[in-house]
């Protein structure tokens, strides 16, 4: 399972990422966790706001500082 | 609405600490007191009303139906979502490429941009707080005014070339995005989202209502009226200026301008003050310097600038 943060670097999307991790280890799942920083790949998933989730390719959620229990919750 | 609070502070400052009501330090302790708590209590009911109505709509909602719109009714429909979408100045660079990807035209998109920091609902619930129902709207309808000239006039300019960026447009019409919320789950987020604000800012209201409440007190009209400048030809632009750099600190500066004016600052310096304050902010500016020319910014800065200047001087005749 491959997990990306979308995100330029504001607080809201460092807190994004520190939830995912909580997430996978609460889940106890293998899954790799990335940050995206590059405008150029954030734009490619074609949100318009950050931090956005996007789970083996697909946005999730944009805009929006999930909780870890959200995101658990979104790894089913 | 807040007699009863009135009544009660009353009571408190007069009856239980034994305050002689006509000494200025019974009175800066009550409108302390009063003042801090009701806005405090604004903040939460109307962000919790604002971030509730949220969970409807979002930012990639908005580009959906900003598609394909024409020129000015688009202005106008993007003025109008920008009082109910959220605005973060961390997510202005994805919100401008967003919208251009899906062929919206620049002048749309800052007619968005433009709306979404002014008509915030921090700002909306000070302004409602402590000026009342009646100046609150004008606020909103002038702000949507400027939005809409502003993006109008930053569309007609041509300036797609100052995009840094080259944007690929996304072929074929944007789908909408479902979201599947219960209703507790939507109460639960925005009393989140309101408490997050309201733990940010609350000093800064408390600051504010502080300075306010001891030149409400002790600072005599004259001073205010010498400095702030009431008939000064300059007090608008000089205000619109001082705004600039005091976006994150609407909460406190807001509850000072209340007292200003109570003593004598002309309202449409006021409002255009408010509105530099929160339309113009510089570190948004910063922001998009990474992804549009420094032309552009200052053309959307300068016709801002002058949207609000052009509110404030209307202000100041007819009042």
């Amino acid at each position: 399972m491959k997990i990306e943060v979308l995100g330029t670097g504001c607080a809201k999307c460092q807190a994004l990422t520190l939830h995912v991790k909580e997430a996978v280890a609460k889940k106890g799942i293998f899954a790799q966790v990335e940050k995206v920083e590059d405008i150029m790949k954030i734009m490619s998933y074609g949100v318009t706001s950050t931090p956005a989730l996007v789970i083996d390719g697909q946005v999730k959620s944009s805009g929006k500082l999930l909780s870890t229990d959200e995101i658990v919750a979104l790894l089913e | 609405m807040f007699e009863f609070w009135e009544k009660l502070v009353d009571t408190l400052v007069y009856g239980v600490l034994g305050l002689d009501a006509t000494t200025q330090k019974a009175q800066v302790l009550h409108f302390f007191i009063y003042d801090t708590i009701k806005i405090y209590i604004l903040l939460v009911l109307i962000i919790f009303v604002v971030s509730f109505l949220r969970t409807y709509f979002n930012t990639d909602k908005v580009r959906v139906y900003l598609q394909g719109k024409s020129e000015f009714t688009g202005n106008v429909l993007a003025a109008l979502f920008g009082i109910i979408t959220p605005f973060c100045s961390c997510s202005a660079i994805p919100l401008f490429l967003g919208f251009m990807q899906a062929r919206i035209p620049l002048g749309i998109t800052f007619s968005f941009l433009i709306s979404s920091p002014m008509n915030n609902e921090i700002a909306i619930a000070l302004l409602f707080g402590l000026f009342g129902w009646k100046v609150t709207a004008l606020y909103i309808g002038f702000g949507l005014l400027v939005a809409i000239i502003g993006g109008f006039v930053v569309g007609r300019l041509g300036m797609e070339k100052y995009v840094l960026i080259p944007v690929v447009p996304m072929s074929g019409d944007l789908e909408d995005v479902e979201i599947k919320l219960s209703l507790a789950q939507r109460c639960q987020e925005s009393w989140g989202y309101t408490y997050d604000i309201l733990k940010k800012i609350y000093p800064y209201v408390m600051i504010g209502v502080g300075i306010g409440a001891f030149i409400h007190g002790y600072v005599p009209t004259d001073f205010i009226v010498q400095y702030a400048g009431s008939n000064s030809w300059y007090s608008v632009p000089l205000s619109v200026l001082l705004g600039i750099p005091m976006y994150s600190n609407a909460a406190g500066v807001m509850p000072l301008i209340e007292v200003l004016t109570g003593k004598g600052m002309l309202l449409g310096t006021a409002l255009s003050f408010m509105m530099a304050i929160t339309a113009l902010s510089l570190p948004e500016a910063m922001i998009l310097k990474r992804i549009l020319h420094v032309r552009l910014i200052v053309t959307f800065f300068g016709i801002v600038g002058l949207g609000i200047m052009g509110v404030g001087y209307l202000f100041n005749a007819i009042l």
